[in-house]
């Protein structure tokens, strides 16, 4: 059997991996993918709590993680071909001013 | 077993993340998200989570990333200019390197916080297993948090005309 420590561990280690992508990338896509992979670690550490205290509450809220994620998934999409309109680059440094 | 297909599923998870955010083609990196997001669906399976595991790769590894993927082919830049992973590349900016060093300190503290605690095991008894029916969370669902259920239709609801009016060519 496995502990409850070793999947929040991992769990941790996965939002590391997402926080070190959100700052490491210069791409906007894989920044967003970065973040997609932060919220899954989060999700983990929900089912595995949920699975300690025997409740379906943990599972239920990553239910709602993935349908939040969704929707910031297509708004950020739509942001992304929307800027990259103007500036044809996904360079987050390309987009320093918020009007133009 | 259980142990070693944990340790299986969370080095796929890991290898796969480090890929997603290690190399330069996004492409590549969308694809190596679904593996991971694969593998979190393995370890939902031995959280006696199927419910969680089956919507992950429904709704994440299936919906989700045929987005990323349409995005990413749409847009068609394959590449970005080459910067991270060699050690000239890190010397780069510096909110990078800052980004990078706060990101190594998350990690060393939630691995080095979480070991010093004794190891906390998983209750084996019936009721406890009971996370793992469906219909208990259809219930809790859709009478404690049947609110949030419904917010939860209008949120997609404005996400989706959102998206549509954002992304909309100008005329």
């Amino acid at each position: 059997m496995v502990p409850l420590n070793y999947y929040l561990i991992l769990s941790g280690i996965l939002f590391s991996i997402g926080t070190a992508g959100v700052f490491l990338r210069r791409n906007l896509i894989t920044v967003l993918l970065s973040v997609e992979i932060m919220l899954n670690a989060v999700n983990l550490s929900f089912v595995a709590i949920g699975r300690y205290l025997g409740s379906v509450d943990g599972q239920i809220i990553t239910f709602f993680v993935m349908t939040v994620a969704a929707a910031e998934a297509a708004v950020g999409l739509a942001l992304v071909i929307a800027l990259f309109r103007h500036r044809e680059t996904l360079s987050p440094d390309a987009y320093t001013s918020l009007k133009w | 077993m259980d142990t070693i297909a944990f340790y299986i599923f969370a080095a796929i998870a890991i290898l796969a993340s480090l890929g997603v955010i290690g190399q330069g083609n996004p492409m590549h990196s969308v694809m190596l998200l679904i593996v991971s997001f694969g593998a979190l669906a393995g370890l939902y399976i031995l959280l006696q989570a199927p419910f969680t595991a089956v919507t992950q790769i429904i709704i994440y590894a299936g919906a989700i990333m045929v987005l990323f993927l349409f995005v990413v082919m749409l847009l068609n830049v394959p590449r970005e200019e080459p910067v991270p992973v060699t050690a000239a590349g890190m010397l780069g900016p510096t909110a990078m390197k800052i980004g990078a060093v706060l990101s190594v300190v998350l990690a060393i503290e939630v691995v080095w916080g979480l070991s010093r605690l004794g190891p906390t095991w998983f209750s084996q008894d019936a009721e406890a297993a009971g996370v793992s029916s469906v219909s208990r969370i259809g219930n809790v669902l859709f009478t404690d948090h049947a609110f949030a259920f419904e917010a939860t239709s209008i949120l997609i609801l404005v996400a989706m005309v959102g998206a549509v009016v954002i992304a909309r060519r100008e005329h």
